[in-house]
């Protein structure tokens, strides 16, 4: 009897995985017995890293997506259909059409949504760079930057948590480029009491501020922004005004997932950090950003975490245990501006180090940025 | 005491180096409830520091800490 398992987003988790399972199990697909089905909203892929280049003024979007069927491995399915609902109980998903489709195994890499109205005035007064629209209308003020204050705020969770030191290196060397440093005042804000979560991160960066006239604020969690006045309101109770604002905004898990009651209140899946089993579902599993796991939200986390769910979903279909277990492993570049990089890799139980920034490190970001292409595939 | 207090959403963010238990707690005091309590585990040694320092900032209640096997248990009240 043939076996389905349905993939529940179509980006970097739901492909790795499909890909992956497609080639752990090549004969089973062949001979039929077993289907591969990616459920997804989009028939494009978008290289989500590359909106930092483009908001940026570094690249062209062209270059950053591919038509989502190419992607897939021969024997993955790929369904245009949005998911609406997920019934656990009759091992179903509902889309947007009204299909009803059937699963053995679901995994969900439905990823996370960055929600422009979680702060108030946040959709009028911020641009952002998390989607290809918010990236087009920061570029465009980046092109028109005239000089002033820049503020950067950011909102929690979001996804690539170095993003944000990234953006403010290579705005500062891209204004060192132009001419247009001394006319601007870059002011980089951060949620807890350092630049950054990760603590050899935060004091890797502030030396790197200090270096580059960089300035920073902690503690600063942004309640609302009054787009008229041109200021920010913190929940710390603090005022601050800007002439550009870049906003990070919190993002929540997907609409199909706190549709269907499977998350918490923002919308995360309650996920065991070791198999990555959906808790309390043994025919769910979930990767990336969708998990409630406290790990980074990024491309590279789902990237391992596909590894295990392919194996663990294998081994249930063979009627084995899931034996395979997740690490917390995590790899980020890190761009130090616009030639040059450094990159942190960490576990659960491994704090990062990031090493002296380097142009090595930044052409290899460039060549991933090809090569992501060929990961995808579960090729490296 | 600690081990009265009703707690309304325990976290567990122990192994979190990125985004960190602090970050877990600022998330779920966003959506949480005014007069929810919210304990977070941690296994970083800096949250027992940092948190409270956050806290007193954002002017909510810190209510405590308690030191368990290997990891902390820190409890905290949203009161605005």
């Amino acid at each position: 009897m043939t076996q389905r398992v349905v993939f529940l987003g179509g980006g970097t988790g739901g492909v790795m995985a499909a890909n992956r399972l497609a080639r752990m199990m090549s004969e089973d697909v062949q001979k039929g017995d077993l289907e591969l089905i990616v459920l997804t909203d989009s028939d494009e892929h978008f290289y989500q890293p590359g909106l930092l280049y483009i908001a940026l003024d570094q690249a062209f979007p062209e270059g950053f997506s591919r038509p989502e069927k190419r992607v897939l491995l021969p024997g993955v399915h790929m369904v245009l259909d949005p998911a609406v609902l997920v019934l656990p109980e009759e091992r179903m998903v509902q889309c947007e059409s009204g299909k009803k489709i059937q699963y053995d195994y679901l995994v969900i890499a439905t990823g996370s949504v960055p929600d422009l109205d979680a702060i108030p005035g946040f959709r009028e007064g911020a641009h952002s760079f998390y989607t290809l629209p918010e990236a087009m209308e920061l570029r465009k003020a980046v092109q028109q930057f005239a000089g002033g204050e820049v503020l950067l705020i950011i909102g929690v969770p979001h996804k690539c948590p170095v993003a944000p030191l990234e953006f403010m290196f290579m705005f500062d060397e891209a204004l060192r480029r132009s001419g247009m440093r001394k006319e601007a005042e870059l002011i980089y804000t951060y949620p807890i009491g350092r630049l950054h979560s990760l603590e050899p991160v935060a004091d890797w960066a502030e030396r790197e501020f200090a270096k580059r006239d960089i300035h920073s604020e902690t503690f600063f969690n942004v309640e609302n922004i009054d787009p008229a006045r041109r200021v920010v309101n913190t929940l710390e109770g603090e005022e601050r005004g800007y002439d550009l604002l870049i906003g990070i905004p919190p993002h929540t898990g997907a609409r199909v997932i706190r549709d269907s009651g499977l998350g918490d209140r923002d919308g995360w899946i309650p996920t065991d950090r070791g198999t990555l089993r959906m808790k309390g579902q043994d025919h769910i599993y979930v990767l990336g950003d969708a998990t409630d796991l406290p790990i980074s939200k990024a491309g590279s986390t789902a990237h391992y975490q596909s590894e295990i769910v392919a194996r663990n979903v294998a081994h249930e279909l063979r009627g084995e245990p899931a034996t395979a277990l997740y690490d917390g492993k995590a790899f980020c570049f890190i761009e130090a501006g616009l030639d040059e990089a450094t990159h942190i890799t960490f576990d659960y139980k491994t704090p990062p180090h990031p090493s002296e920034p380097g142009a090595m490190v930044h052409w290899f970001k460039l060549a991933f940025n090809e090569m992501y292409w060929l990961s995808l595939r579960g090729l490296i | 005491m600690i081990g009265n207090v009703d707690v309304t959403r325990e976290i567990d963010a122990r192994g979190s180096f990125c985004p960190g238990p602090m970050m877990e707690l600022i998330r779920v005091i966003r959506s949480a409830q005014i007069g929810d309590v919210i304990a977070i585990l941690s296994s970083d040694q800096g949250s027992k520091r940092d948190i409270p320092k956050w806290v007193t900032k954002a002017n909510q209640e810190f209510i405590g800490v308690e030191t368990l096997d290997g990891y902390d248990r820190i409890i905290v009240k949203k009161v605005r």
